[in-house]
């Protein structure tokens, strides 16, 4: 399998060898953090151009496909128009935390975006507290958001705001709760490691079996409540609130939160990949040499892409199917229903962890 | 959630209930997509049966057409849509209404079909055409009969016509349907009666009584000499 780090090893001592080490490490913090504002960008756009064509699609239609061949330049174009649009200034918003709003989302959902394992090697942020660290820092768009529906000085930009705070924090716990269930499992918290073991012992939803399959589906229901989406977009209901928090965006501090909503998305398919599905590691399957030596030729980063979009189709097909709930109805959900669940299957896990009975 | 039920039965429930939505929208995601997409399939684009494209006034292959331009459909019209212009013609030494243009404005049609609905010959129906678009409103007046077209050789013939009035319009309109359909002429005659009858009593003007009664049995004469023949 192809280690990313020999690059950047490489890249490192190339710099080192003729620049100090300050600036070494200012030099390439540049780089990854273009890498980052790149890679965001392009998942977005993939992402919503995926978006539009599997709902068109569930919708026994075919989604855009007048721009471009198959509307390619589609979502290009919804960029541009973007791009131009006026950032219109209201009058009795609180300015200031208007405009900070959108950028603590599209930070928090950047930041989390660098913690995903890309490759073998190739992690931008990996530290010993991995997992704890992204939850910490996903949890920030919540302020986003609170500060978005607060500082528009609008009514429904404040009850979208209000419903998305309690629906976030709620689902936070059943996250939470899951994560603990998988690091019960792995005994580390640092992504590269947890993606390394599964690489060598297998993948943690075929190891953990029965507790990890449930804490999986907790997940993707948990995971999408975080982002907004499917059944759960509350907080931005358009048929009742406009568009939510953000009704009183425009333009690119608009762009912001919908880059956010779709990273998002992707953020928490990768991090469901990386725990569950094993990240970039490839599907081995014991006994079976030829074929597990041709599953080690695909490159890491294959497995981890094809994996993650994988989740994400899951993901778009549980939002396109479900219609969107009432605000008990999502709180019942999850203080009566997924949080039991998840801790009656964290106690199962560890009793699995502590007589054994896992792969 | 589910308040008939309780936890446990509540919570399968939910799963079925999610499980047998995800399986509706995953049938629906292979099936063929129902999407036209327009100036590419022009060509085999067929507009469904009910659609209201235009009016259009349907010509036989000898360019005869049905309508006898008793200009029910003119009266019917919400917007003034439809202008008939017709002339008296004497045949047969009985004075005769002729269709000379039926002028149908697309501009202010509403396609509600009462025109259509009204019409006593079905001499108009409404085609399955949307490419209605003109660069000038000048064009969305139509003109439906076909140059050198006339009414198709059917017993209408011998038909004075009765006064501009307008219910007395009506009835000569009533009338002819038995001649299409034969064998239900013992039902429609009594109708006709009634029709006749109803006018009378609501509309107590002398010239207007007289015209119906003097309609229907015009009308009727032509039906007995077909069945002696």
């Amino acid at each position: 399998m192809f280690d990313f780090s020999v690059i950047s090893q490489w890249l490192h001592t190339l710099l080192l060898s003729f620049l100090p080490e300050w600036a070494t490490i200012l030099v390439e913090s540049v780089i990854v953090a273009l890498v980052i504002i790149t890679l965001y960008a392009v998942f977005a756009i993939v992402l919503i151009y995926m978006e539009r064509k599997i709902c068109g699609f569930f919708q026994c239609r075919l989604g855009p496909n007048r721009v471009g061949k198959w509307g390619l330049l589609q979502v290009f174009a919804d960029v541009f128009k973007m791009l131009q649009k006026e950032i219109i200034k209201m009058r009795q918003t609180d300015r200031f935390l208007h405009d900070l709003a959108p950028f603590f989302v599209v930070t928090a959902s950047m930041v989390t975006f660098a913690c995903l394992p890309w490759n073998k090697g190739g992690h931008m942020i990996d530290f010993n507290i991995g997992i704890f660290f992204i939850l910490a820092v996903s949890s920030v768009s919540v302020v986003g958001i609170l500060l978005a529906g607060w500082g528009s000085n609008s009514k429904y930009p404040i009850i979208g705001a209000m419903r998305s705070g309690a629906q976030i924090i709620s689902y936070e716990l059943s996250i939470g709760l899951t994560m603990l269930t998988v690091i019960c499992l792995t005994g580390t918290m640092q992504i590269s490691e947890i993606v390394q073991q599964q690489s060598e012992l297998g993948w943690n939803i075929f190891r953990g079996h029965l507790p990890m399959v449930i804490a999986f589906i907790i997940y993707l229901i948990a995971g999408n409540a975080e982002c907004n989406r499917g059944p759960f977009d509350l907080p931005e209901a358009e048929s009742e609130l406009t568009a939510g928090y953000h009704t009183e965006y425009s333009g690119m501090h608009f762009g912001y939160f919908y880059l956010a909503e779709y990273l998002n998305l992707f953020i928490s398919a990768g991090i469901a990949t990386t725990v569950f599905l094993g990240g970039w590691a490839p599907l081995h399957i014991s006994g079976l040499d030829g074929f597990n030596g041709v599953m080690d030729a695909v490159p890491g980063i294959v497995w981890f892409l094809g994996k993650t979009f994988f989740v994400v189709f899951l993901l778009m097909w549980e939002r396109w199917t479900l219609p969107r709930l009432r605000i008990d109805n999502i709180l019942t959900l999850e203080w009566k229903y997924l949080m039991p669940i998840s801790m009656l299957n964290l106690v199962l896990m560890a009793l699995l962890v502590a007589y054994g009975l896992y792969f | 959630m589910y308040k008939d039920k309780n936890y446990f039965e509540g919570l399968f429930c939910g799963v079925k209930s999610i499980c047998i939505g995800l399986k509706t929208t995953m049938r629906e995601f292979f099936t063929k997509k129902i999407t036209e997409q327009y100036p590419e399939n022009r060509k085999e684009l067929k507009m469904f049966d009910r659609f209201r494209g235009s009016l259009v006034m349907p010509h036989n292959e000898k360019n005869e057409h049905k309508c006898v331009a008793c200009g029910i459909c003119q009266m019917q019209c919400p917007n003034d849509t439809i202008n008939v212009v017709s002339e008296m013609v004497e045949v047969d030494g009985k004075k005769k209404k002729q269709l000379v243009r039926y002028e149908y404005n697309l501009g202010s049609c509403m396609f509600c079909m009462l025109c259509v609905t009204a019409c006593p010959h079905k001499a108009i129906t409404f085609d399955q055409s949307f490419e209605n678009a003109v660069f000038d409103r000048s064009k969305l007046i139509k003109v439906l009969n076909k140059p050198g077209s006339k009414v198709e050789e059917k017993p209408v013939v011998k038909k004075t016509a009765p006064a501009p009035a307008a219910k007395p319009a009506e009835t000569p309109a009533e009338a002819p349907k038995p001649e299409a359909v034969a064998p239900k002429t013992a039902e429609e005659q009594p109708r006709i009666e009634a029709v006749a009858a109803k006018t009378e009593v609501e509309q107590p003007k002398p010239e207007a009584v007289a015209a119906p009664k003097e309609e229907t049995t015009k009308v009727e004469q032509p039906e007995t000499e077909k069945a002696a023949e």
